[in-house]
């Protein structure tokens, strides 16, 4: 079964159409990335998975059930989402930002903090430097480590990025590709990843699907993407060109 | 002969800086209870909020020894003494920290509600543990103004009959006696800025900045 499936979704604001008959499925273990411009729907699309908001029509399916029927509480708790500069919340530590998904959970506290620790050692955050700062107390890419390890805390099947490295520096954004990477290796989550950047696509993608306009213009292998006929995927891959070979 | 006088002023004046502090914390007690459930509902309700805000904006414009006597020939509510003075007070408690409370709510980063949501915690979870812990300065910071300006709006109850601190300020004000105010005046002005102080420092404690 597939992990996330988009069955013929549509999705409306009024009388504007932000998806236009999205089909697609996302199968375990895979990270398909969602690219586009802004305004293409991808971020809408991310948010349909979560029951953060529901189709206009069609249906998405988690675990093969319309996330209509789910209790968005449950299938949330279910899903790690990780947005650009992390989401923390400010007024909680670091370790209380990773651990509070378990504790809503019903943890023992115990439990909780041998799970943060070893969450932070997994993001490269040492929990001993780490674990009692404060979210403003760390640099955009630490933040957006500790959103990611706070996404990971209940052990979620499905891990759900908004663009989570977007406002960080080109070094630092690397740093955290290749991390991305490593951690995929790991663990093996399903992930979905939003991005407008063609070449953090090709990167960490297994797919790529890219929308225009609301409508998915390909859906496929990085490496076919690259061969891809469609307008829209040439403006993208024009971008790789212009930018030269570099990293 | 003057050790005795303030043998008794001194007497009196702990009695009455007892009567101020039970209108004051009554006071405060019920307009907060009433303010903050109705600032967090009036987050979700923009429309309501213009209203309650320009309602409760009214009840401050009314000068005070005008309400007072306004509140007297009400059944219930009115009448001499201290009961109708706390419900004057707490007519002009309400609007600061409705206000801050809204305010403070309204505040809340949307990035921040949205991951919150986005992690499954429910409506209540997200009010208790993000919200409202956000929100508590400017929330305290509305109680600081409130917690002011009744301690000083108190004073004017004893022209209904509700005792307090005014009793000296009254009573020395129609006998032209400056120590009567000043027993009067300096306790109701150190217990306003003891009040500051004690929310101030609760503000500072649950300042995240």
């Amino acid at each position: 079964m597939s992990a996330v499936e988009f069955r013929g979704v549509h999705y409306r604001i009024g009388s504007r159409t932000i998806l236009d008959n999205l089909t697609l499925s996302v199968e375990p273990g895979e990270t398909l990335v969602l690219l586009g411009r802004s305004g293409s729907g991808k971020t809408t699309a991310l948010r349909l998975i979560n029951g953060m908001i529901l189709p206009t029509s069609g249906e998405v399916r988690i675990g093969g059930k319309p996330t209509l029927e789910w209790d968005p509480v449950r299938l949330r708790r279910g899903i790690g989402y990780v947005i650009q500069e992390g989401g923390l919340f400010p007024h909680f530590t670091v370790a209380r930002n990773v651990g509070l998904v378990p504790l809503l959970e019903g943890w023992q506290p115990k439990r909780i903090g041998e799970r943060v620790a070893d969450l932070l050692e997994r993001v490269n955050l040492p929990a001993r430097d780490f674990s009692q700062r404060f979210p403003r107390e760390l640099s955009g890419g630490q933040r957006q480590r500790v959103g990611v390890a706070r996404a990971l805390a209940a052990d979620p099947q499905i891990l759900l990025f908004d663009e989570p490295f977007g406002a960080l520096d080109p070094v630092t954004r690397l740093d955290l590709q290749r991390e991305f990477l490593r951690l995929r290796a790991e663990l093996g989550k399903t992930s979905v990843f939003v991005t407008h950047d063609v070449r953090e696509a090709m990167k960490i993608a297994t797919r790529i699907a890219l929308l225009h306009e609301g409508r998915l213009a390909f859906l496929g292998l990085p490496g076919a993407f690259r061969d891809s006929p469609h307008p829209e995927a040439r403006a993208f891959l024009d971008v790789l060109t212009e930018a030269g070979p570099g990293e | 002969m003057l050790s005795d006088v303030l043998q008794d002023l001194l007497e009196e004046g702990v009695q009455l800086l007892g009567e101020h502090l039970v209108l004051v914390l009554s006071a405060m007690l019920i307009a907060s209870a009433i303010a903050i459930p109705a600032g967090v509902l009036l987050t979700a309700h923009p429309r309501g909020r213009r209203w309650a805000l320009a309602i409760a904006s009214i009840g401050q414009t009314i000068p005070s020894l005008a309400l007072f006597g306004f509140l007297i020939p009400i059944p219930f509510i009115g009448g001499i003494g201290q009961h109708t003075a706390i419900v004057a007070l707490v007519i002009y408690a309400l609007l600061p920290i409705l206000r801050n409370t809204v305010t403070g709510i309204l505040g809340v980063d949307a990035v921040v509600r949205d991951s919150a949501l986005a992690m499954g915690m429910t409506r209540g979870q997200i009010l208790r543990m993000v919200e409202l812990p956000l929100a508590a300065p400017t929330i305290i910071a509305g109680l600081r103004i409130a917690a002011v300006t009744t301690v000083g709006t108190a004073t004017i109850a004893a022209a209904i009959g509700a005792g307090g601190l005014g009793v000296f300020i009254f009573r020395g004000i129609a006998s032209v006696d400056k120590l009567q105010i000043l027993a009067g005046a300096i306790p109701a002005a150190l217990l306003a800025l003891a009040a500051d102080g004690a929310l101030g420092w609760v503000e500072r404690k649950c300042a995240w900045r």
